[in-house]
């Protein structure tokens, strides 16, 4: 299969339109019903796979496996991978991977355009990867078949090798002969008893680039003639360029040119270093606008009394205003603050025009918006920016933003300067650079039964919108509901043991650029739905266990995962003096996943020594790599919980660098214990759902060791 | 001025001032070495200078001229530094990016501290963030790099 047909080259979605179109279709379906739809078993029809977008088989035996997902240390580079190789039996050693270029084969299946994010890309690929490593697997013995002239039922595949009696070709050997087959529309798929690749996993493929400096990284692209650049951006949201002055910054050796761009002024130079110091000399003028009065403290106060007024409802049963009327009421507020994704390597976008087209070479979760964004810019076809996605230093919804920032200005200061250019953001950049996680505030009110449980539920938060005002937002805005603001707490499965309960948002809007964080909705409601839930336990004077396990009683999925935790954990035994624990269970993305904090608190600080974690993610592929997804889950988590805050003051980002945006370091890591509970439910996420839990185990844990329940994140004890 | 990485003499063209970061980088091209902060808060930018750890994002290349300076790509040839075959073997990376300055950092405590405790390695690596958070596997890595070294 030498003859890959460069899927660029194909028909592809003509216009912001038709996107818009598929998006909306694609996301009409429920994600539990896309999820589903996406594995096995379940679609009658199942969907178009051309194996030559996937998989490449050179003359030399390499299976080069080309990934739709971007790898940003998730693990895609090793997952897929094993699907495709599972169905194709080739020699696993002989793996290759590559980052498939930005086509419109490499669709995501559930939302219709090129993306990773979610939590989402192994379900959505599942049956895609097997079918082309299927598909390919039969192409192969059937020009092996072809060249003997035998049947091809009648020959075998074992790594790579086809065998018929004693007569044996590679894979390699017949691979250009299977390039010119037709690819079958009909292929059988391994029973799941015959898997030898997928639920064993395998040691991840990207390490050894990874551990010796050869990985490349969108900050490592160098093209030919390639320029530096910085750019000076707005110092307050919404602030308008006034005038700049560039002489100085001109006059700083290395600097070759500063031009502006509609989100500043960039400064272009031979290096970074003469790029960043030119930037600090560049003298820029800024209409600050409206952006310059707002601050964290007011927006507080505003919530606040939003939160006191009737909003949009996103779930009701019952009647839970009147039955909250009367009797005791348990009330408290939480609050978590905007953060920023943080990612180790900062942003940056290196784009090269020339005269058919443009290229551009960056660490997107977005090559579907990123193309699109660039081609508009350009007036250019879609198929002419041809996208390179290179290695993410982390991801967690940064590099996935329906605005390409990142990528659009990139573009656009190429395109003023006529160089070619990369875009380098600072630290500083990143941290004040918005699409933040919004700033959220929640209000909630309940009343027990005579049981202690509760009997009557309201809930109300409020908080930005991220998918108001993007291509999104037709298909996931429904009666005022952004479904990413409420999820986990429309959606919490105790609000079926509560007879009367309402879920109400109001969605206030500010020039504060918001964005998915690791978790999005999930990252404040799992805090603030489980710590509620155990101050009403605390209330009843019951168990956080067995309280749970009561209300859950209908969800046997949640109580199996939360069972394991405790069970693993050792919950109720004895912990050492000045210790305690605290626990969670939370559903995100199709997963399930429970965690257990022991914490103590030392000079007045606290400490997490120990979490078990168990997560029910339906079926696994790669076990290491899901467990390697809660550890990482859990210390991103636990990096906002114990530390992460942007706030605004007189307009201003008041952090600037990990000094003052502050995360989980080595020495305060704790021990973490993942156990997989499979369940046989269709295929979660892993890249998200350990996030959750961990924020209110560990409050939960400091209220049951101090007695202080702590609303607000970070969590600082008084 | 001269510049002697991994070996092999360098001459850059560079204000004295320019952090050793951005000279390996742009000036020699030695993308392995990761910018993440330009504070000396992350770590990323770890290399050897005289065989010592240090941020090169806050060292000017002026105080680096003349001395053996060792980065990831200098480390090995092939990836066999008992540190890179430990960090292979427990499968420590995810995204990547922090781990050229992890494993540097690891390298420099190990040629101190040949059998180090989880303080040792806490209080060492402490200046290395991750935000994949593959922290449990690096403190397992480096025990394990010990052993491996220990028994070459």
């Amino acid at each position: 299969m030498n003859a890959v047909v460069d899927p660029s080259r194909r028909q592809f979605l003509k216009s912001s339109a038709t996107l818009a179109a598929g998006l909306t279709i694609a996301l009409a379906l429920p994600i539990a019903v896309r999820r589903a739809l996406a594995q096995e078993g379940a679609p009658a029809k199942p969907p178009a796979v051309d194996p030559n977008a996937f998989v490449h088989i050179g003359s030399d035996d390499s299976v080069t496996v080309l990934l739709k997902h971007s790898e940003m240390g998730q693990g895609v580079w090793t997952t897929l991978p094993l699907v495709l190789a599972e169905e194709l039996d080739c020699d696993w050693s002989h793996v290759r991977v590559e980052h498939a270029p930005a086509a419109p084969a490499y669709a995501h299946t559930a939302f219709g355009l090129q993306m990773t994010g979610g939590s989402t890309s192994t379900w959505e690929s599942y049956a895609q990867m097997r079918r082309a490593g299927a598909m390919a697997r039969a192409m192969l013995v059937a020009a092996a078949a072809q060249r003997w002239q035998v049947a091809p039922s009648e020959c075998r595949v074992d790594k790579g090798v086809i065998s018929h009696g004693e007569k044996r070709l590679r894979f390699g050997e017949v691979a250009e002969a299977a390039a010119r087959l037709p690819a079958p529309s009909e292929v059988t798929l391994k029973d799941a008893k015959a898997f030898g690749l997928i639920g064993k996993g395998a040691r991840r493929l990207d390490t050894p680039a990874k551990i010796s400096g050869r990985a490349e990284f969108g900050l490592d692209v160098k093209r030919p003639n390639q320029f530096i650049a910085t750019v000076a951006r707005a110092p307050v949201f919404g602030a308008k360029l006034k005038s700049f002055d560039a002489a100085k910054a001109k006059a700083v050796p290395g600097v070759v040119e500063v031009v502006q761009v509609p989100s500043g002024v960039a400064v272009i130079a031979r290096h970074t270093w003469a790029a960043i110091q030119g930037r600090e000399a560049l003298v820029t003028d800024w209409d600050l606008g409206p952006g310059a009065g707002l601050s964290s403290a007011q927006l507080l106060q505003d919530y606040r009394k939003l939160a006191a007024t009737p909003g949009a409802v996103a779930k009701s049963a019952g009647d839970a205003a009147s039955k909250l009327k009367g009797g005791a009421v348990v009330s408290a507020e939480y609050h978590v603050p905007f953060l920023a994704h943080a990612p180790m390597e900062p942003l940056n976008c290196t784009v090269e025009i020339g005269k058919d087209g443009c290229d551009i070479w960056t660490g997107t979760q977005f090559q579907g918006v990123d193309q699109m964004a660039a081609a508009q810019i350009l007036g250019l076809k879609p198929e002419q920016v041809r996208l390179h996605t290179t290695f993410l230093g982390g991801g967690f919804g940064r590099r996935a933003n329906p605005a390409s920032d990142f990528v659009a200005e990139a573009v656009h200061v190429a395109k003023a300067a006529g160089k070619t250019v990369k875009v380098v953001w600072t630290r500083e950049d990143d941290v004040h650079g918005g699409y933040y996680r919004p700033m959220w505030l929640s209000s909630l009110r309940a009343t027990l039964g005579k049981d202690g449980l509760p009997t009557a539920w309201h809930h109300t938060l409020v908080g930005q919108s991220i998918i108001a005002g993007t291509p999104f937002a037709a298909a996931m805005i429904k009666d005022g509901i952004d479904a990413t603001s409420v999820e986990g707490a429309a959606n919490s499965p105790y609000l079926d043991a509560i007879a009367d309960h309402r879920v109400e948002l109001h969605s206030p809007t500010s020039p504060v650029t918001v964005l998915w964080w690791r978790s999005v909705g999930h990252s404040h409601t799992a805090f603030v739905v489980e710590s509620f839930i155990d101050e009403l336990a605390r209330a009843a004077k019951q168990d956080p266990l067995a309280y749970r396990r009561a209300l859950l009683a209908k969800h046997p999925a949640h109580l199996a995962v939360l069972n394991l935790a405790a069970e693993k954990f050792g919950w109720g035994k004895p912990l050492p003096k000045g210790h305690a624990a605290g626990l969670a269970v939370h559903e995100s993305f199709g997963s399930i996943v429970a965690e257990v904090a022991e914490v103590s608190v030392k000079d007045g600080r606290p400490r997490v020594h120990r979490v078990v974690c168990a997560v029910d993610c339906g079926s696994v592929v790669n076990p290491d790599g899901v467990v390697a997804q809660m550890e990482s889950g859990i210390v991103y988590g636990l990096s906002a919980a114990l530390h992460g805050a942007i706030t605004l003051k007189d307009g201003r980002v008041e952090q600037s660098n990990f000094h003052d945006y502050p995360a989980l370091r080595l020495a305060d890591m704790p021990r973490v214990e993942v156990h997989l509970a499979p369940s046989g439910r269709a295929m979660g996420g892993a890249g998200e759902p350990g996030t959750p839990p961990i924020a209110p185990a560990v409050g939960n844990a400091l209220a049951a060791l101090t007695g202080q329940r702590l609303r607000s994140l970070p969590f600082r004890l008084a | 001025m001269k510049l002697l990485v991994n070996g092999t003499e360098h001459e850059v063209d560079a204000p004295e001032d320019m952090p050793l970061l951005w000279a390996l980088r742009d000036l020699i091209g030695l993308t392995g070495t990761k910018y993440g902060c330009g504070l000396a808060q992350c770590g990323a930018c770890t290399v050897l200078v005289d065989g010592q750890a240090v941020r090169s994002c806050r060292l000017p290349v002026s105080a680096a001229a003349g001395k053996p300076v060792t980065t990831i790509e200098g480390l090995s040839g092939d990836a066999s530094h008992p540190v890179q075959r430990a960090w292979a073997e427990l499968d420590v990376v995810q995204c990547g990016y922090c781990q050229s300055g992890q494993i540097m950092a690891a390298a420099a405590l190990l040629r101190t501290k040949p059998k180090p405790t989880d303080a040792d390695i806490d209080a060492a690596m402490n200046g290395n963030l991750c935000r994949c958070g593959t922290y449990q596997r690096i403190r397992a890595a480096a025990h394990r790099a010990a052993e491996l070294a220990q028994a070459k």
